[in-house]
């Protein structure tokens, strides 16, 4: 029996059609969109104006507070505007543009590909440089790393876990990772535990879908005495942080606690990566790997792109478009990250930033949402719930407006993984309800 | 630019459908259907095609011209309900009698309530006990499992005139409940009452006749119900509890007097336990929906059910268990689950 979370979850089919393709360079694109909001947290504040001239890995905006992050240019070029522009969801975000000239990096970058495994920084400096650099986490939600890794009075961190679960169908950038540049990103998570302290045991947890990455991880880890590799069962959504904590460690993390209270740290294997290049190699967080994936057998890529580079140009090169940039008729949604969680995209201009994980090209019969029936009761959504919630009766009290049965349901639990519309064979819109109900929860949370 | 769909997350569905579901139910149930047709023949199967056609018409009847809306019956679920209705009943049913059952079933216990989803007592039960007090002679005229084949089947002209099917004494017998029962009444002991009539364990779990049509054999019900456990459409948590708590609270009783209490085995394998335990208390809309909601709701039935077959008036209870906690649904789905953050350890 391999270790997996004790609650809930789903088992939607794998769909790693890209796994076997190795990460290549996408081009450099003709202008980066850099958005102020790339990490959770207060956006950070541009220092550049219009007509300044940038090198790649120079500093377009600052940390604008605590939990906030530094920008990058991820190009070198003229910055031909500080505005306000649509992200992909189309809503406005102050946006930094930079037109392209020639790929002039700042020359105190190490570019060669040369693993630097010697690890000369003291932990007080990598945390700083991990700050400094704008690395931020790099499964999804972008909070910036510096800040996990600050220590909390009274918390002790016991285990830094890496989470190379990459639970989300479609998605094999993490996995790609792990199998070219398993030592770099070793050696970052070995830098963060040392941040973390001499004491902290670190865990690698990797899904039994990937046996490759099992194998080499396993390889890597053996060189490193307080390192092990975790092989977890399959299921969904084992990268949530709460669900992974509970697959490794078999603790659980309450309402409103933060993942520290059971003594974790979770840190996403591209974050690991992200932190090697920052310390090592003294690199800006500005490229990352994202999936370019669908069920068409032709678009497959896993892409390092520069940050800031438009979705059409992405889905350009790795053929989505037609020769008037049109998207293949096919192809009705792009989604921003994966199926499960990921966002539907609205504006293909927007860049994808610092934590896109992937861009998965759906038909519209795969994503078609059918008409929704009546519910009976089947408690497939409950049994698919990781926090153990009762989906079928949050969305009914949702619809019927009754907030304060919501809270004593504990709706703000919820964690958004989208298991629960998932699973259910009457169709009902579960979890948009349940969000909506969630969002006004825990804004008279808030309050109060 | 082309338009680009645009939803919230999760981007991908489940497969699975009320339809397939419903659909995968109705598999389950050929193994049982077919041990009905080969022991009863044409009898078996007008009672059946009288009892769907009659449940899927009376559903889209009602949907389409009482609450003028888009008819339901692409749903399967009026096929369940007629299907589980005709296992129900006995062979010598008259086709009146079926469609009495069909009305009170998807009229009564299902639409009324709204439809599927909302009805609180399994629609088939209460067809079939409304037809037990309001018919009790035709509905305890027990067929016994020969001699169906031939053309001269008496059923037949009764299902179609719609009187009582006039069995020959060697074709017609009490339930084996029905039998014990009176027999104790008359001072005989279960045991000697099961020997007399030879009633052995393999009889009564391949197939026997003298009861509902879907009692007949214990091995179809079961084969139906691994089905759905494989096709992961039922949790065997319902069954189970039924099954333990019928053979423990039974086995006590034999225990403590064995010349009084038929023994758990013949209590499991006799009535309609099985098909009740399997296809009609595991109905997703009138049980529980939580783990420990579903051991209440099957020690409650298995309860129930010998207290009504040992000391009630009639010889089985599974029917009357399964409406009877039906109506506790409701309170037992309040139990809020154990949250989540009271696991909190620190292993």
């Amino acid at each position: 029996m391999s270790k997996t979370f004790s609650i809930g979850g789903i088992h939607p089919n794998d769909s790693k059609f890209s796994k076997d393709v190795s990460i290549v360079d996408l081009p450099v694109p003709e202008r980066v969109f850099l958005p102020m909001n790339q990490h959770l947290g207060i956006p950070a504040a541009p220092v550049v104006k219009k007509g300044d001239t940038v090198l790649v890995g120079q500093v377009v905006a600052e940390a604008a507070g605590f939990v906030s992050a530094p920008i990058h240019a991820s190009v070198s070029g003229t910055v031909t505007d500080v505005g306000l522009y649509p992200d992909f969801q189309g809503k406005r975000v102050q946006t930094v543009v930079i037109e392209t000239e020639g790929d002039d990096w700042l020359d105190t970058i190490d570019r060669t590909a040369q693993v630097k495994q010697e690890i000369t920084m003291v932990p007080k400096d990598t945390f700083q440089k991990i700050q400094e650099m704008g690395v931020v986490g790099l499964g999804g939600a972008a909070f910036p790393t510096y800040v996990k890794l600050t220590p909390i009075e009274g918390m002790n961190p016991e285990f830094l876990i890496i989470n190379g679960s990459e639970c989300e169908p479609f998605l094999t950038s993490d996995y790609r990772l792990m199998l070219e540049h398993g030592q770099e990103l070793m050696i970052g998570a070995e830098l963060m535990r040392r941040v973390l302290g001499t004491g902290v045991t670190g865990v690698i947890g990797i899904e039994k879908n990937k046996p490759l990455a099992i194998k080499a991880m396993q390889k890597i880890t053996a060189g490193y005495l307080q390192w092990k590799v975790v092989p977890l069962k399959k299921r969904y959504p084992q990268g949530g942080e709460k669900q992974l904590i509970d697959a490794v460690l078999g603790r659980k993390v309450a309402s409103f606690a933060l993942p520290i209270s059971t003594g974790a740290i979770v840190q996403n294997v591209g974050t690991a990566f992200a932190v090697y290049e920052a310390v090592q190699k003294n690199k800006p967080l500005v490229t990352n790997v994202l999936t370019v994936t669908g069920s068409d057998p032709k678009i497959q890529y896993n892409y390092r792109f520069r940050i800031g580079t438009p979705i059409e140009d992405v889905l350009k090169t790795a053929g989505a478009l037609d020769a008037e940039g049109n998207l293949l008729p096919h192809i009705a949604k792009v989604v921003n990250g994966g199926p499960m969680m990921g966002k539907a995209v609205v504006n293909m201009k927007a860049p994808v930033v610092k934590s896109t994980s992937g861009l998965l090209l759906l038909t519209e019969k795969e994503t078609k949402r059918l008409e929704p029936g009546e519910c009976i009761r089947c408690a497939k959504c409950f049994q698919a719930c990781p926090m153990r919630l009762q989906p079928y009766l949050l969305y009914q009290l949702a619809l019927a407006g009754r907030t304060e049965e919501l809270d004593e349901y504990r709706v703000f639990d919820c964690i958004d993984c989208g298991s629960c519309l998932y699973a259910c064979p009457a169709h009902l819109p579960l979890l948009d309800l349940i969000r909506l109900a969630k969002n006004t929860s825990l804004k008279n949370i808030r309050k109060k | 630019m082309d338009k680009l769909l645009v939803s919230p997350a999760p981007h991908i569905h489940t497969k699975e459908s009320t339809k397939g579901i419903m659909l995968d139910v109705i598999i389950a149930l050929v193994p049982a259907v077919l041990v009905s047709l080969y022991l009863a023949g044409i009898s078996a199967f007008l009672v059946l095609a009288v009892s769907v056609t009659g449940c899927v018409l009376i559903e889209h009847l009602i949907a389409k011209y009482l609450m003028k809306k888009e008819t339901t019956v692409r749903d399967l679920s009026a096929v369940v309900t007629g299907l589980l209705l005709a296992l129900n009943l006995p062979v010598s049913a008259p086709w009146w009698m079926v469609l009495i059952g069909c009305v009170v079933a998807i009229g009564i216990a299902k639409m009324t309530f709204g439809g599927l989803g909302h009805n609180l007592f399994n629609p088939a039960l209460v067809a079939r006990v409304f037809l037990l007090v309001s018919f009790p002679v035709q509905m305890t005229n027990w067929a016994l499992s020969n001699g169906m084949f031939s053309p001269e089947n008496p059923l037949i002209p009764g299902f179609l005139l719609g009187v009582q099917g006039q069995l020959p004494d060697a074709l017609s017998g009490a339930t084996p409940l029905g039998l014990v029962k009176e027999g104790i009444s008359l001072g005989l002991t279960p045991q000697a009452l099961i020997n007399q009539e030879g009633l052995t364990y393999g009889k009564l779990f391949l197939g026997h006749m003298s009861g509902s049509m879907g009692e007949a054999s214990g091995v179809a019900l079961l084969i139906g119900f691994v089905y759905l456990l494989v096709r992961k459409v039922i949790k065997p948590i319902i069954p189970i509890a039924i099954l333990v708590t019928v053979a423990l609270f039974s086995g006590i009783l034999y225990w403590v007097n064995p010349a009084q209490f038929a023994d758990p085995l013949f209590h499991l394998l006799t009535g309609g336990l099985l098909i009740g335990a399997f296809f009609m208390a595991t109905d997703y809309v009138t049980s529980p929906m939580s783990p420990l909601g579903m051991i209440i709701f099957g020690v409650g039935i298995g309860v129930v059910t010998v207290i009504i077959r040992v000391w009630g008036a009639y010889p089985e209870g599974m029917s009357f268990a399964i409406l009877f906690m039906n109506a506790w649904v409701p309170l037992i789905n309040k139990i809020k689950p154990f949250p989540y953050q009271k696991e909190v350890s620190r292993g």
